[in-house]
């Protein structure tokens, strides 16, 4: 299995993406922006950060990079892709995933680990998750409150596009557990043909017990089949 | 030759400014804050505030049209986000 990590200036979960995807046996390479044509991958990974000092809007300047047209092509052919945090930021600005991401709903840079639930299974990302299990995964930013129409929520509903909500530790949707105001507490993401996955929280930084807990491998073990 | 490049980049020159405001029903946090903050300096009358952005583009084109157009062309590809963003061209004199 074969991945890239895409590598803005002002990337900074880049290495631990790529520490995460070696440890689960992926052959990784890193592809600066600047590229104009990606290695031969499996999945494409945009990772967390602030691409370009989120200037103009985060992710805005990084979604019109030079990499990026090649990752939408490779998208837009069945490559898997999945942008965590910046990553997602940077999918909506690209057109990749609709919808996008404003300012908290406190105003506050929120960096604490929160309980998010898998809405979504039936997915190559989330197939070695159970249905609504509970995972405690670390979120950090500063606009995470998913925002979109009322159309395309629908959609997500209906297609069964949402594939992480924020919940509490007994797994209660609601208001008080949603850390950052996101739309229905949704925490990432899929498109229609579910092979691009955008989510705020880092499941990254979940990979090993001795810093945190293993609730993300099997985001990236369920790939590897 | 210098001065001359000057002269003709000078008239042809047109200015623009482009105002990025939230949409109506999208929560404008930051405006809220400020709002709140001018509240508290005693501005009682003070009825809202949204925040916004503001760009002064200047093109280097004589044809008005074809140079709103190229900031229009800005404004879609890039500088607005239009699930979220409204925007107001003016030309500057």
């Amino acid at each position: 299995m074969k991945s890239s990590v895409i590598v803005f200036p002002g990337s900074n979960c880049d290495r631990d993406i790529a520490v995460a995807l070696e440890k689960l046996q992926f052959k990784n390479k890193m592809v600066w922006h600047k590229e104009t044509s990606l290695p031969k991958s499996d999945l494409i990974v945009i990772p967390g950060g602030f691409s370009y000092g989120d200037y103009l809007r985060s992710g805005a300047i990084a979604g019109k990079s030079l990499i990026i047209d090649e990752v939408i092509k490779a998208a837009n052919s069945g490559c898997l892709v999945l942008g965590i945090c910046n990553g997602f930021q940077i999918l909506t600005e690209t057109g990749l995933l609709k919808g996008t991401l404003l300012r908290n709903k406190n105003l506050r840079f929120i960096n604490r680990d929160v309980n998010i639930k898998v809405i979504n299974n039936q997915t190559k990302f989330s197939s070695k998750y159970k249905s609504n299990q509970i995972l405690k995964i670390n979120i950090a930013h500063n606009e995470g409150n998913y925002f979109t129409n009322s159309k395309h929520l629908d959609q997500l509903k209906k297609d069964n596009l949402i594939a992480f909500k924020y919940c509490d530790e007994n797994g209660n949707i609601n208001e008080s557990s949603n850390p950052n105001g996101a739309l229905e507490n949704i925490a990432g993401i899929y498109n229609t043909k579910k092979n691009i996955l955008g989510m705020m929280p880092h499941p990254e930084r979940m990979v090993d017990d001795i810093i945190s807990n293993t609730d993300g491998i099997s985001l990236f073990s369920g790939l590897i089949n | 030759m210098g001065k001359q490049f000057q002269l003709n980049s000078k008239k042809n020159k047109l200015r623009f400014s482009v105002t990025v405001t939230l949409k109506k029903d999208v929560l404008d946090p930051q405006g809220k804050v400020v709002q709140n903050t001018l509240l508290n300096l005693g501005m009682s009358n003070l009825k809202n505030i949204r925040q916004g952005k503001f760009f002064e583009i200047e093109i280097d084109e004589t044809d008005q049209i074809m140079a709103e157009k190229k900031v229009e062309e800005m404004c879609q590809k890039l500088l607005v986000n239009f699930i979220i963003e409204d925007y107001k061209i003016n030309i500057l004199k």
